[in-house]
């Protein structure tokens, strides 16, 4: 193992991480907002994925340029599931039945990808998903840069919608307490559906840098949920900040354990890292409390 | 059940249908490769009952989804057999599904031929009633393996990766082939092993790329797996002199969809078929899959020729027992008769293994046109001529 070894661990990390942190962030917000486990993040994923794939293809639409229709498209197939069947969950069974029904959705969207494109993987294309560029002998890909600053781009205006905005205002008020917030005149229906709209519409954007990364066909979405759950459950149930931390840090640890012992411990060495986070912090890095006050 | 008063000496009533039972990866990681298996069956059960049966009966699958997972697959088993009252059961997709499904068909003393459970557990479980068609996983690589050693020195490279996941399709393979490499002076300067469940490949690649081996060797169970290592190469400025998977490239056009018809060129796969085979039976299948399902020779998925080559050696046992009686079949499978299928011939040795199975290394070739061309043996007329070194990603 040498020293450029090691740091293409790192660079991968970081870059990687950087779009499961901004898949994570959605899972989080939705949940922090509506109690709400959302186990369709990783079909919507793939949904996102599969769409940048269906305009780049039959429409001959460039890849980034094709977000500008699928962001808003998701959002809108988020408000539906929102309004569809999450509006319907209520009572002190609701966290649990959430992960019941949206369980149901992610099937049903499964069925519906593997109707309309085949079970067959498929990879976004474009001249840029193989480029790359060198520094100090360390590659850089573009589209993992290009995931990178996406991801920055997308977190950042999230952040500043979060904090410099009223609906901000209404949001971290319903992160906090959903009866006051109501209380205070908050519409706390229609912040849920925003945000429910808000935590599924950035999937296309990871989706299409997953997409671009990886082949994929629906059945992807279940190492993709099985890893967003864990990374949420680290960063704190309901942190944003937490979920963006723990989203670099689980594929960062596993990137740099895998090059410097073996890939065989890269996947149990995030593990170890949660169980021990969890056993002094249950809640998580930053856990839901934390965020509520932040 | 099947015997009831009526029945022919086949042990079925009069006009009653063989029911077969299959449980198939739907959905889940062996998704595609289920969805191709189903597609092999579906044509083989056509073939058969456009012929008029055996033995006077229609031959009527059933499948189910196991999900890519080994409890569901014994449950399926158990399920079709206890439940269903199937007359025989057909395996899975890989060889991690394979055990568990023919321990649960063992239990009823049911037989399980199949054609994608080649690794060395498969048989090594103590199983009497399992039978692989297709070739034993762990000479796979020899071919290449053999055929890379024999290069003039000029040529030969010098140093190579064996990279694998843990699966046991995959990871009896490597070995092998790195012995006899380093035999001829070929130095390993990667060799390391990552779990199945790995979903981002790109760290592991740019370490195989960071250690600038010659030739790198893929364990590799589907297409995804070898699609993320080629991108990454190609990311890192990395290009081998030969570049094999042990499976992958085998699955026709969506290894190309995948990966790119620029990139496939001088991509390697071992196995005992290819879409371009000139066996008058597997032209024959072939014309009717590209008939049903478009495409050409080259697009082929190795999967449906696997199936249908299960379905074939079943037939020839349910012809020459005279029915579906599964212990017959066991015995029969078992006295070293030789059949044949649209991957050639097939015997069967105590452990359930074809050692008749010819292993050869298949390259795709080409950009524009491209084309999936067997190159060893090089003793084989048939074999084309390697294209060596791999040409530049995207050239």
């Amino acid at each position: 193992m040498n020293a450029i070894a090691l740091l293409n661990a790192a660079k991968d990390g970081i870059l990687t991480g950087s779009v499961y942190a901004l898949m994570a962030t959605g899972l989080t917000l939705i949940f922090g907002v509506m109690d709400i486990i959302n186990v369709a993040q990783g079909i919507l994923v793939i949904l996102g994925a599969y769409l940048s794939y269906a305009l780049s293809v039959h429409l001959g639409i460039d890849l980034f340029v094709g977000l500008l229709i699928t962001i808003p498209t998701l959002f809108v197939v988020g408000v539906v599931i929102e309004r569809v069947f999450m509006a319907r969950l209520k009572g002190p069974e609701k966290t649990a039945m959430s992960i019941l029904v949206t369980y149901a959705v992610s099937l049903l969207i499964e069925g519906t990808l593997n109707t309309v494109f085949s079970v067959n993987v498929v990879q976004l294309q474009a001249s840029y998903v193989t480029r790359s560029f060198s520094i100090g002998g360390v590659h850089f890909g573009f589209i993992y840069v290009a995931g990178f600053v996406m991801a920055a781009v997308l977190l950042s205006a999230l952040y500043f919608m979060l904090y410099r905005t009223r609906f901000g205002v209404s949001v971290r008020a319903s992160l906090a307490d959903q009866t006051s917030a109501a209380l205070v005149g908050i519409d706390v229906r229609r912040v849920s559906t925003i945000c429910f709209g808000i935590g599924v519409a950035v999937t296309a954007a990871g989706g299409m840098i997953y997409g671009s990364t990886n082949a994929f066909n629906a059945s992807t979405s279940y190492d993709l949920i099985s890893r967003l759950l864990t990374i949420i459950v680290l960063g704190g149930m309901g942190s944003l900040g937490g979920a963006m931390l723990a989203g670099v840090s689980m594929v960062f640890i596993g990137d740099v354990v895998g090059t410097v012992w073996s890939p065989v411990w890269s996947t149990m060495s995030y593990f170890v890292v949660l169980v021990v986070v969890l056993l002094v912090r249950p809640q998580g890095l930053f856990g839901k409390q934390s965020a509520r006050v932040a | 059940m099947a015997t009831t008063s009526g029945a022919s000496s086949s042990g079925l009533a009069k006009g009653a249908p063989i029911n077969i039972g299959i449980s198939l990866s739907l959905s889940g990681d062996f998704s595609a490769d289920g969805i191709a298996f189903q597609q092999g069956y579906r044509l083989w059960a056509a073939d058969v009952n456009r012929a008029g049966g055996l033995l006077g009966h229609k031959v009527v699958l059933t499948f189910v989804s196991d999900a890519s997972k080994a409890d569901q697959v014994q449950t399926n088993i158990q399920n079709l057999i206890a439940v269903k009252h199937v007359n025989l059961v057909f395996g899975p997709f890989s060889s991690l599904l394979t055990i568990p499904a023919a321990k649960a068909a063992s239990r009823f003393g049911y037989s399980m031929i199949e054609g994608a459970g080649g690794a060395p557990s498969v048989f090594s479980a103590g199983l009497h009633n399992v039978f692989d068609v297709t070739l034993p996983i762990a000479n796979a690589l020899v071919p290449f393996a053999t055929w890379i050693s024999s290069l003039p020195k000029s040529q030969r490279p010098t140093t190579a990766a064996y990279v694998t996941s843990n699966d046991p399709f995959t990871q009896p393979q490597l070995p092998v082939a790195q012995k006899i490499m380093e035999k001829a002076g070929i130095k390993t300067v990667y060799n390391k092993v990552f779990p199945s469940e790995v979903t981002d490949f790109t760290p592991i690649a740019d370490a195989v790329a960071a250690a600038k081996p010659q030739v790198v060797l893929l364990g590799s169970v589907d297409v995804p797996t070898v699609s993320s290592f080629m991108q990454a190469f190609e990311q890192s400025g990395f290009n081998p002199k030969a570049m094999i998977a042990t499976a992958g490239p085998d699955q026709g056009a969506a290894f190309l969809k995948a990966v790119g018809k620029a990139n496939a060129d001088g991509i390697m796969v071992p196995n005992s078929w290819y879409g371009g085979s000139a066996l008058p039976a597997s032209r024959k299948m072939v014309a009717e899959y590209i008939k049903q399902y478009g495409g050409n020779a080259a697009g082929v998925n190795a999967d449906i020729a696997e199936a249908y080559s299960v379905g074939q050696v079943a037939a020839q046992a349910i012809v020459a027992t005279g029915g579906v009686d599964n212990a017959k079949i066991i015995k029969y499978l078992h006295s070293g008769v030789l059949m044949k299928s649209v991957e050639g011939n097939v015997k069967f040795n105590n452990a359930g293994q074809n050692f008749q199975s010819l292993t050869y290394t298949f390259q795709w070739q080409g950009t524009s046109g491209t084309k999936f061309v067997q190159i060893n043996p090089t003793s084989d007329p048939k074999s084309a001529k390697p294209v060596y070194p791999k040409p530049a990603w995207g050239k």
